[in-house]
């Protein structure tokens, strides 16, 4: 029988290993796709390592916003940089051995969590956070704290988003003269009346035609 | 629990960012014509919020929000000054960005957010504070230096400086979390008590080299200075006065917060470091400037030198050493917004004013603006009786009582090699023919000539009573 603390060492050095060779992946692979994938495969094993460390939710939040949606978003945009169809279509056989491998790492990471969790009941069951002595969960405790102890530095990252939509609009904004654009205030202040005018006049009377003076324009 | 006293403690930080996102708003709704109203509203929350801070001025330091934040003495005169060149920077810039199409309220919203990261910054408690204060300050910058999105020298400046500013960002951090792990702490005065008695010193020390790099980055010090000639460059000028003054004060009280507040007892480590950096920043800054033709980028390395001089005056790790190198920090603050201040007064649209050569014959085509100019050249080189002078003086001080007695020697070397190529800016003003046809003026605008005049006399007034801000400078460090 394997020792469980063992394993979980053995465990937490291939997490650390992964980690390491993924992220020497993203920054020397020269294909764009694969270094992407290289990428989520390092957060994946860095979620896998914070999980041996009893912070479930940090390794979660780190899957669900960086792997599902980051990362994912990310490699869309680098997949479409070729944006004809066929290519795309290439590219899907073209990523799947390295996509497969990626996958099939995180799986063997999965399974050794699993394996962990198995073998040594009160590792990840006996939660090391309490509140007011009583034990909670990681995400109850770190709600509390946030908005208490480091209700500050919360404020000041707040601060910094601010700064970064700030930025992204000074940076990306053009007035450009010239460009017609929708102006949805203006559309919707319209009335029936600024469209439609109906204008009165008085009623035609057909002109008799005028008997040709010359001979050139008889017929 | 935060309470009311907490927000009172913060009441110059709140009010800073209420006032920025009202800005914001005002700007958004405003007609582009009536944009000069935001640059004078600007200037004046400005100046409101420097009186917050000196009204507000605790006897004793207090601390808010669970230690995360100190308001003492040290952080009163930094916020102040920080302050005070931001005003500066404000009504110097003002012709520049409407020259150049740039007058936009971000400019001015950015930069006060850049201030507010500054100010959280110099009173920094704990580890997070002085990472998201740091964060804060530079992601503003970042926006700043690209604000000029058609100049391709610009944009590259700003890959550049983000690139590498995320870098340092990642290093500093590393270094926290080894410091983290030898002592269990975040708080920088828990961190004080726990760093003599842990057991792990040698991870205590890891993490101190890698905060060290952190510092040097921010503060431009060599070998991480990479950056700073491309940024001082490549960014608009207005941009480059505001790089060049309020955050060097921010460099200081970082390295303050960390390496004296939180790891000063293991001083006899990081002496020698800082001194490394010191004839590092000095040997480069001063050598390679001699051959720069461009203005920005010869102020660019006189910054990485006067960064080393500030690093002699930390290098003593005393309180007369932090007073030395604050003292140097406000001075070069003053001095640098004064000499990029004059670069934009001369610059006009379609011409920056940029190459030592513009500036040749200067003295014929308008003496106040040489004059001005060459005050400002004596103060960066530190002739008496200017404000550098004094400075350079009490960090060489500082040294030998600390006795690092061959670091003041160097920096004694390096002033008169950098004497020279400021000399050389003053022969060219003075000395040289005007170039036919290339008329360099002083700006017209009443304010930026009567503010920049001031600037540059206090400059000499500084320098010739210097006592009391130096007193002031020893008094947070002492009492």
């Amino acid at each position: 029988m394997i020792d469980p603390n063992m394993f979980q060492l053995v465990c937490f050095y291939a997490f650390a290993a992964v980690t390491v060779v993924a992220a020497l992946g993203v920054i020397t692979l020269r294909n764009s796709v694969h270094a992407v994938l290289s990428l989520v495969l390092t957060f994946f094993s860095t979620a896998c390592i914070w999980l041996l460390a009893e912070a479930e939710f940090l390794a979660i939040a780190l899957i669900v916003v960086y792997v599902g949606a980051v990362m994912v978003l990310f490699l869309f945009v680098v997949m479409m940089l070729d944006i004809k169809q066929e290519q795309v279509r290439e590219g899907f056989i073209k990523y799947l051995p390295v996509g497969i491998i990626v996958a099939l790492v995180m799986l063997g990471e999965m399974l050794g969590l699993i394996g962990v969790r198995a073998m040594h009941e009160t590792v990840m069951g006996a939660n090391p956070a309490t509140l007011d002595g009583v034990p909670v969960s990681n995400t109850a405790w770190l709600g509390q704290a946030l908005y208490t102890q480091f209700l500050l530095p919360f404020e000041i990252a707040a601060l910094i988003l601010t700064v970064g939509v700030v930025a992204a609009v000074v940076l990306t904004l053009r007035q450009r003269s010239g460009v017609r654009h929708q102006q949805a205030s203006q559309q919707v202040r319209v009335n029936a009346r600024d469209r439609v005018r109906v204008v009165k006049m008085a009623a035609e009377v057909p002109v008799a035609p005028q008997p040709a003076p010359g001979k050139e324009t008889t017929p | 629990m935060p309470n009311l006293n907490d927000i009172l403690i913060l009441l110059p930080e709140f009010y800073l960012v209420a006032a920025a996102c009202l800005l914001l708003l005002l700007d958004a709704f405003m007609k582009p014509e009536q944009r000069p109203m935001l640059h004078w509203l600007s200037i004046a929350v400005l100046l409101v919020a420097i009186y917050l801070v000196v009204a507000g001025q605790p006897s004793q330091p207090v601390t808010a929000f669970s230690g995360m934040f100190i308001r003492d003495g040290v952080s009163e005169i930094l916020k102040v000054f920080a302050l005070l060149s931001t005003v500066l920077v404000f009504v110097y810039a003002k012709p520049y960005l409407q020259d150049r199409k740039l007058f936009v309220g971000e400019f001015y919203t950015l930069t006060i957010f850049a201030v507010i990261g500054i100010m959280l910054l110099v009173s920094a408690g704990n580890l997070i504070t002085v990472y998201l204060g740091l964060e804060l300050l530079t992601l503003s910058s970042y926006a700043l230096v690209a604000l000029n999105r058609d100049s391709r020298l610009s944009s590259e400046a700003a890959i550049k400086y983000f690139v590498l500013g995320a870098l340092a960002s990642g290093m500093l951090l590393y270094g926290m979390s080894m410091v983290y792990g030898a002592t269990q702490t975040l708080d920088l005065a828990h961190l004080h008590m726990a760093a003599t008695h842990t057991n792990m010193p040698h991870l205590l020390v890891f993490g101190l080299i890698f905060m060290i790099v952190g510092i040097g980055f921010k503060l431009g010090a060599a070998p991480f200075h990479m950056w700073i000639p491309d940024v001082y460059q490549g960014s608009p000028t207005a941009v480059t006065i505001f790089i060049g003054s309020a955050p060097k004060l921010a460099a200081f009280g970082m390295a303050y917060r960390l390496l004296a507040s939180g790891l000063g007892d293991l001083a006899n480590h990081w002496q020698l470091m800082l001194a490394c950096l010191a004839v590092l920043s000095l040997a480069i800054g001063n050598i390679v400037a001699l051959v720069q033709s461009n203005l920005k980028r010869l102020l660019a390395y006189s910054t990485i030198s006067h960064m080393g001089y500030l690093l002699v005056g930390l290098v003593n790790a005393g309180p007369e050493g932090y007073a030395a190198a604050l003292f140097y920090a406000i001075s070069y603050a003053l001095t640098g917004a004064a000499a990029f201040g004059i670069i934009l007064a001369l610059a006009r649209a379609g011409f920056e004013c940029e190459e030592i050569d513009d500036l040749k014959g200067l003295n014929q085509r308008s003496p106040w603006a040489a004059f001005l100019m060459m005050l400002v050249m004596f103060s960066l080189a530190g002739v008496p009786p200017l404000f550098g002078f004094f400075g350079k003086l009490l960090v060489f001080q500082a040294a030998i009582n600390a006795g690092f007695l061959w670091l003041a020697i160097v920096g004694a070397v390096f002033a008169i090699i950098g004497l020279y190529y400021y000399l050389r800016v003053v022969k060219v003003m003075y000395f040289d023919k005007p170039v036919e046809g290339a008329e360099v003026h002083l700006q017209k605008d009443a304010s930026v000539r009567l503010v920049l005049s001031l600037n540059v006399l206090a400059l000499l007034v500084l320098g010739i009573v210097w006592g009391p801000l130096f007193g002031w400078c020893r008094s947070v460090f002492v009492g």
